[in-house]
């Protein structure tokens, strides 16, 4: 791990972001094991969150972040994980997402 | 095609659950049987892997009529699993990993089951549950497992170890008879804890012809499986599918609906079973018109009648599927349809009686009643269930004499009524079980996690009439003094300890709980 002065603020904030995600996920639902949920960890496959959950999820984006996730933005490619929905939001708040439809479809996070 | 001993195959005679799997392997081993997760299973595959993991089972020490509890979702291994146990004589039932480990705990003792089937994903939940459950002699885990969790528990394998070097030609030797058990399915009882259907391969073979029949199944029918396994409209899906040498399209769930839309226009399926949370969810879709769902003959709906604005919705968006209405519970699986050619006559109604069971409302004496009277419910046939495992009493409230010496028919203890020309309309429960989402909620179960929460100091909890739901969870709450419980908290607390279908939709705040003068809580109060 990096000392602390060598973040830059940009990462400082994906990281701030990334630990804003997390703590709503592990506050919301049963996660046997918190150390589990990484950056990575497939929200779906984990077990942590069901259909109802993404739900939550994306409730819990639009009412905290000001955006509204489309029907095509629904997708595991955004949503799947805390990094995906960290660059997800990254995207969306900066208005990075003129044409959704290609961004749900056509951009790898993972 | 003879067995090994030169006798006439079995299936000509009376089958088992499992006889269809073969049946279909025999007739369409290369056809492709399941989708799931990109991977793409042959009907040759699935009965190899099955039975290679049905020896798996019997080498560690499964015996017949065994119980061997599957605990995942929809995944291949979860299909591979559920066949291996019925052809390993033993008896299945399929547990929802969102059930969490205390209660995945009581049902391992409930049933003693003696295996265990899972995958490493849920490791958390099933070692702390299955270290307790004493008559597990196997647990047989898909994935790769992390040892240090599960060091401790009996029989622990890893699911390739458990297969490898298993016959893959042929299951076990048969042993069960179409009157034994193929499986047992939880649902929530009154009490609060939850009870263990108890159903034989005649059950659920009478109840699978009879719902192909009317659906008129066919073997080139693509069937959508987005409802879980481990519930039983799920779980016949993937029968019913296999029973006809269809292919069953099974998906995780309808988290991502857009994905769940282009499987299901990429592989022109044919059936779709919903409820109604899909439907509203797919109603609310701006980009529903991209799929081309034209290849869909068929949509059913179960649990209670379709509100008009979602039959409205399933017309427009499959204008040339026929929409099926239905009714049942786990006790019989179904009772009744209603004729797609009859919506419009019946609006209000699940219909008629499926083939080959018959249906009538009874008074609280248990006379029969006239046309139009609200009474319970009974259902005589094939598919009612031989009772609740381990519970004679909760059975006999359910499994009454018959017409005929000895047999048992069930009182379901749902209010109904038939109209003159002998339609069903389901009025509500007679007990204070709540129906939602197609699933049964015991108000103790959902009360006992209530109280659980910190700053909560009474909890009642009813069920109220909701159009997508069919009936939803409201919880009354009284807080102790100085608490500042929110809705949302104890939303997400609720979520932690229970099932995502009996967390409390509603959640109400008063200083005090109406009681009657026995001091029991007055349900009928609270509205």
């Amino acid at each position: 791990m990096k000392p602390a002065h060598h973040v830059t603020p940009a990462k400082q904030e994906d990281r701030h972001l990334k630990d804003r995600l997390r703590q709503f996920i592990l506050e919301s639902f049963w996660v046997p094991d918190a150390q589990a949920v990484k950056d990575g960890t497939s929200l779906l496959d984990s077990g942590v969150v069901d259909s109802t959950g993404i739900q939550e999820i994306i409730g819990f984006l639009e009412h905290e972040f000001g955006i509204e996730v489309l029907d095509e933005e629904i997708v595991p490619d955004n949503l799947d994980s805390v990094q995906r929905i960290a660059d997800y939001l990254a995207r969306k708040v900066k208005g990075g997402l003129p044409d959704t439809a290609d961004a749900a479809g056509g951009t790898s996070t993972a | 095609m003879t067995n090994a001993a030169g006798t006439p195959r079995i299936t000509d005679a009376v089958p088992q659950l499992h006889d269809y799997l073969i049946d279909s392997a025999r007739r369409l081993g290369h056809k492709v049987a399941l989708v799931c997760g990109g991977e793409r299973v042959t009907y040759r595959d699935l009965d190899d892997r099955s039975n290679a993991l049905a020896h798996a089972l019997v080498r560690r020490g499964i015996r017949r009529g065994d119980r061997v509890l599957v605990y995942s979702d929809n995944t291949a291994e979860t299909v591979v699993a559920f066949w291996s146990v019925l052809k390993a004589n033993a008896v299945v039932s399929v547990i929802s990993p969102s059930t969490k480990p205390a209660k995945l705990a009581h049902l391992l003792n409930d049933c003693q089951a003696a295996g265990l089937i899972t995958d490493a994903r849920h490791t958390a939940a099933f070692a702390e549950a299955a270290s307790g459950a004493a008559h597990l002699r196997t647990v047989i885990v898909s994935g790769p497992v992390d040892r240090a969790l599960v060091g401790g528990l009996p029989g622990m394998v890893g699911w390739s170890e458990a297969v490898a070097g298993e016959p893959t030609d042929a299951g076990p030797e048969r042993l069960n008879i179409d009157i034994d058990l193929a499986a047992i399915i939880y649902t929530s009882g009154s009490t609060g804890v939850p009870k263990g259907v108890m159903l034989t391969h005649r059950n659920m073979l009478t109840a699978a012809r009879s719902i192909t029949a009317y659906l008129g199944n066919v073997e080139d029918d693509v069937i959508l499986g987005v409802l879980p396994l481990s519930f039983d409209y799920g779980l016949y899906q993937m029968i019913m599918a296999f029973l006809m040498g269809a292919r069953l399209i099974l998906e995780r769930g309808f988290a991502y609906p857009a994905e769940v839309l282009s499987t299901m226009a990429a592989e022109r399926v044919t059936g779709f079973p919903g409820v109604p949370t899909i439907f509203a969810t797919l109603a609310e879709m701006t980009t529903l018109a991209r799929y081309d769902l034209s290849s869909v003959r068929y949509v059913t709906n179960t649990a209670a009648a379709l509100a008009p604005k979602h039959l409205a919705f399933l017309r427009a968006a499959f204008p040339s599927a026929r929409i099926f209405s239905m009714y049942g519970l786990t006790e019989c699986k179904r009772c009744t349809y209603l004729p797609p050619e009859d919506i419009e006559r019946k609006p209000g109604s699940v219909g008629i009686a499926i083939p080959n069971t018959e249906i009538w409302i009874v008074d609280e004496d248990g006379r029969r009643v006239e046309a139009n009277r609200v009474g319970q419910l009974v259902v005589r046939g094939a598919t009612v269930m031989r009772g609740y495992w381990g519970k004679p009493e909760a059975t006999a409230t359910r499994l009454r004499p018959g017409p005929l010496p000895g047999e048992t028919v069930l009182y379901t203890g749902d209010s109904c009524r038939l109209d003159d020309d002998g339609y069903l309309y389901f009025v509500g429960r007679m007990d204070d079980v709540i129906k939602s989402r197609g699933e049964k909620v015991a108000p103790r179960e959902v009360e006992d996690a209530l109280l659980a929460v910190p700053g909560v100091r009474e909890a009642a909890v009813i069920g109220v009439p909701d159009e997508i739901l069919g009936e939803a969870v409201k919880a009354y709450i009284v807080r102790e003094a100085g608490s500042e419980l929110t809705e949302k908290r104890i939303q997400r607390e609720c979520q932690r300890q229970l099932e995502s279908f009996m967390v409390p939709k509603y959640v109400v705040f008063v200083p005090e709980l109406p009681r009657t003068s026995s001091g029991k809580i007055a349900r009928n109060e609270l509205l």
